[in-house]
């Protein structure tokens, strides 16, 4: 577009501007001035209301030196580690043998996915029901006569995490499952029949040729599985409401109850930062590898 | 010797009959080119004959073996695709020798052969790279190459030029020539819809449509004996003239259309020789000419001139005979203009007459 | 086999049809119970039972009464069917000092699902109309802040909107929630928006303003009525992620407006009084069941439309 003599470059386009102004000012207030200003006010001792009284990093050291927060973060590790391997490798399975040019292959993606559009909030309660020793797994195994059997995740604190896990995966593998059967449809068909001129074994297909292939597929996953993760919450509050005592805390968790809850959100403030923090170091690695990648290919 | 044979093929997806009793056979170290439309079942013909595709009913031989239930990498075969389908993480070499690999193929063997295939296909500077380094052509050779390391003496190539621009089609088509030169007894099975790389590279060509083979013949008799009206409209570019009228036997035949009558004694009839009934009267564009050449030929006629398309070499004349569409070609120098009358003739030896009804070659 | 069809052999290897056919012929010989196929659907219908489970326990958990709760086992298929805990879920159930059941959560939570998929969709599609076809300048710049945004944690901004709605003075009120909503759709709207309307060839859009149409002309002439299946899909995103959330409900509402998520959790979670399981799986599933409605009947497009939030623009 010619951009001489125009009288005013603010006019110019106006009706798009005005369109925008939600757009820009959630971008500018909320995400950038609600962002700076938390990091700001963890620096404070703000209690019951924010309050601009600097107390350098006093809420950091308090955090780290509370076991609940530690807690907290164990528990997102565990929970994170096992979620992505185990929604990657869920995932792509399922799609592989959904890709087998198989029957009923709506019917079984119909099922794969419908626990995605469950809230975490039904997710954690059906769970916490199917997991309740009384009545659940454990009763029923115990019922056929294996008395000794043990399977209380709920209410054992060192494997409640696993118990979250498992409703986790079941609520969110069939979402991996779709953009991983998504990524297999989108490989050149072509490169099926060479690989079986070739006599190259399917597994070996997958592992050597398809997978390698499907790299942005799995990035996707990666970041999608990441963000979603350090976002729990409303499963925990469901399930276990962080118990048994603090045994499945979360960091989520703990930003909300200090907030809100035990009033101190110099301490909310703080945590919610440690959260911003661990995002990017996730994010940072991919949006190089993403964007700064794709430019150098050119 | 047969190298391959397809036997009484039959293919249906569902109700859908693809192909429908289809009968080939390809000698060893013939180039053999199927050539159609695009869906007229040329390329799932390959893949069935690949073991791609499982058939519904009939037999394949591979060098007198029958390999119908055989799989891909058991027939004996190499293949080459339209898109590639090189394998994208590895190298050059890599792809070229993950088959080989798999296949046990000890180490030196597989080195010797791809020594051999990248020197035939005058890749060895590329084989440390990956195919996203390389352009189309190069790609192209590479996939050429992954199927030459198989050592096997059938290739099958599915539409391996497509993706190419004209330039380095027309580079890589007479590469693919002198490769099946340099390969003696070595089988190829061609499928394209370019009748220039058909025409070309073919020693038979099939031109297939609705999932049968209309015509199985070398280029020139293909060209010059189309054996119906599809084959004879398909193949010659720019396409045939077609003129509708009656076939007249009294003494001589004569073809009748409107004013225009066409002596037919030099034509070469098939089967029983002329029967008179409507027919269809096709002479190519190349075949007509004008002025003092014309003079001397059995046809001869005044048209007047609608559209002129200078293309360069030659000019192509559109004009009108009685009131059918005329084309024909004049020599690029020529000065023509619309409006203008031309005196043109033509043999009508070289024509080809169809039966109004059948099509069929009369 | 061999005498049918002789027409469309014609002058091809015609003796080849007169051979007797020997040895393998036809299609590969394939049993329906080969090892492959056992393991294949053998995992699928594992997998399958797993994943449908849950759904049966809840359906006939919520269906039993409670004597036969605390007998039985959670998988047994009930003896007698009460509906009762469903009565009881939607009218009667407790949560803190209200005992008018799951349904205030649900008239709640339609007041603000509605509001906000309608808001969010149109300043969305806007959005993303703009930055398809009329660019200015920092457009791009706001645009990948927004992008940028939808990865940082929500906690780190909850506290930010509280100040921000109390000012305005909507702070636990269901427009103040429906205002968040909006705010925190946007970045993944805007986006699938976006993608959309930037694959709708430029020509046409050209053609438009050669024609002398404006912004506003073109969105509402051409751009909308040829981009129903996006709203859809935009809907479908929408209806599913509102509904379900509950973060945001805890946060911007007090119990007068609790929307259902949060509702329910108090009911289930409460530590007073006797658990009702049944009423509590009848209260999950009332809960559970508009998201299940809408996945259900779109099918196809709920997929596409997660394929459109996840992958990247």
């Amino acid at each position: 577009m010619p951009a001489h003599a125009r009288p005013n470059q603010l006019f110019r386009n106006l009706s798009a501007k005005i369109a925008s102004i939600p757009m820009i000012l959630t971008a500018l207030v909320v995400f950038v001035g609600g962002t700076g200003w938390t990091i700001v006010y963890s620096f404070t001792n703000s209690k019951l209301l924010p309050r601009l009284n600097f107390v350098g990093l006093d809420q950091y050291d308090r955090l780290w030196s509370t076991s609940k927060w530690i807690i907290s973060l164990q528990n997102l590790l565990i929970y994170g580690v096992c979620m992505l391997v185990l929604s990657l490798v869920i995932g792509f399975v399922l799609a592989a043998l959904l890709d087998q040019k198989i029957r009923f292959e709506n019917t079984f993606r119909t099922i794969f996915l419908y626990p995605f559009a469950l809230s975490f909030i039904v997710t954690g309660l059906v769970w916490q029901w199917i997991l309740n020793p009384d009545f659940g797994i454990q009763s029923i195994v115990r019922g056929l006569g294996w008395e000794s059997f043990n399977f209380d995740p709920l209410y054992n604190a060192d494997i409640v995490i696993f118990g979250i896990l498992i409703a986790g995966l079941w609520q969110s593998s069939g979402l991996i499952m779709c953009i991983m059967l998504a990524g297999l449809r989108g490989i050149d068909e072509e490169i099926w029949k060479a690989a079986r001129i070739d006599g190259i074994p399917t597994w070996k297909t997958y592992l050597f040729i398809v997978i390698p292939m499907m790299r942005p597929v799995f990035i996707t996953a990666l970041v999608l599985i990441s963000t979603g993760i350090v976002r729990v919450y409303d499963l925990v509050v469901a399930q276990t409401g962080g118990g048994p005592g603090i045994a499945s805390e979360v960091p989520a968790k703990y930003v909300y109850d200090s907030m809100f809850l035990a009033q101190n959100l110099g301490q909310g403030f703080a945590a919610s930062t440690m959260m911003l923090l661990a995002v990017i170091i996730v994010i940072v690695p991919w949006a190089y590898l993403e964007f700064g990648g794709r430019k150098r290919h050119g | 010797m047969a190298s391959v044979s397809v036997k009484n093929l039959d293919l249906n997806f569902g109700d859908v009959k693809v192909l429908q009793n289809l009968n080939l056979d390809i000698r060893q170290g013939e180039f053999l080119v199927l050539l159609g439309s695009s869906g007229c079942g040329k390329s799932t013909l390959l893949n069935c004959i690949a073991g791609l595709l499982d058939i519904t009913d009939g037999q394949i031989f591979i060098n007198d073996r029958n390999v119908t239930w055989e799989q891909p990498k058991d027939r004996g075969i190499g293949m080459v695709f339209q898109s590639y389908a090189l394998y994208p993480q590895m190298t050059v070499e890599g792809n070229l020798s993950f088959g080989l690999k798999n296949a046990g193929v000890p180490k030196e063997e597989i080195k010797k052969r791809i020594e051999r295939a990248a020197a035939l296909l005058h890749i060895e500077p590329l084989l440390k790279r990956k195919p996203a380094q390389l352009s189309g052509g190069q790609r192209q050779r590479v996939a050429i190459g992954r199927a030459l390391v198989r050592d096997v003496d059938v290739f099958l190539f599915d539409e391996p030029l497509s993706n190419l621009d004209a330039k380095l089609r027309a580079e890589l088509r007479v590469e693919i020539k002198r490769l099946h030169q340099q390969l003696e007894n070595t089988t190829m099975i061609y499928v394209t819809h370019d009748q220039i790389e058909a025409m070309t590279l073919a020693d038979r060509i099939a031109i297939m449509r609705a999932g049968a083979i209309q015509q199985l013949a070398d280029p020139a008799t293909i060209y010059n004996r189309p054996v119906n009206k599809y084959v004879a409209g398909f193949i010659g570019s720019p396409s045939i003239n077609f003129i509708d009228g009656t076939l007249e036997v009294n003494s001589d035949p004569v073809f009748r259309a409107g004013e225009t009558a066409i002596e037919l004694s030099g034509y070469a009839f098939s089967g029983n020789g002329p029967k008179p009934g409507p027919v269809s009267f096709g002479i190519r564009p190349e075949h007509i000419f004008t002025d003092k050449v014309a003079a001397d030929l059995p046809f001869q006629c005044e048209v007047e001139v609608e559209v002129v398309e200078p293309m360069g070499a030659d000019t192509l004349v559109w004009s009108r005979l009685d009131g059918h569409e005329l084309r024909f070609r004049v020599d690029g120098q020529t000065p023509v203009k619309e409006g203008e009358r031309m005196k043109i003739g033509f043999d009508p030896a070289r024509a080809s007459i169809f039966d109004a009804e059948t099509e069929m070659r009369v | 086999m061999a005498d049918t069809g002789a027409i469309n052999d014609t002058g091809i290897a015609a003796e080849a049809a007169s051979e007797a056919m020997v040895g393998p012929r036809g299609a590969r010989p394939r049993r329906m119970l080969s090892r492959r196929n056992i393991f294949l659907y053998g995992t699928l219908i594992v997998v399958a039972v797993y994943y449908l489970l849950p759904l049966y326990v809840m359906i006939v958990t919520s269906v039993k009464g409670m004597p036969e709760i605390r007998m039985g086992n959670i998988f047994a298929p009930p003896v007698e069917i009460t509906f009762e805990p469903w009565v009881k879920a939607w009218a009667t159930a407790c949560t803190g000092l209200n005992c008018d059941g799951l349904s205030r959560g649900f008239w709640n939570s339609v007041r603000i699902t509605i509001p906000s998929v309608l808001l969010s969709i149109a300043i969305a599609s806007l959005n993303g109309y703009a930055l398809a076809h009329w660019r200015f300048k920092g457009a791009n710049t706001f645009f990948t802040i927004l992008i940028v945004g939808a990865f940082i944690p929500y906690q780190v901004m909850l506290y930010p909107l509280v100040i921000i709605l109390r000012e305005m003075g909507i702070y636990g009120t269901l427009t103040g929630l429906v205002l968040v909503h909006t705010i925190f759709g946007m970045p993944i709207l805007t986006l699938l928006f976006r993608n959309y309307f930037t694959s709708v060839p430029e020509e046409l859009f050209k053609a438009a303003r050669v024609d002398g149409a404006g912004f506003w002309a073109i969105y509402f002439k051409i751009m909308l009525p040829m981009s129903l299946p996006i709203f859809v899909v935009a809907m479908i995103i929408q209806v599913t992620g509102i509904w379900n959330d509950f973060l945001f409900g805890v946060v911007y509402t007090k119990p007068d407006t609790y929307p259902m998520t949060v509702q329910l959790n108090n009911i289930v979670n409460s530590v007073q009084g006797v658990k009702e399981y049944n009423v509590n799986m009848a209260a999950t599933i009332i809960t559970g069941l508009v998201p299940l409605i809408v996945y259900f009947a779109s099918g196809k497009l709920f997929v596409r439309g997660i394929a459109a939030g996840a992958v990247k623009g």
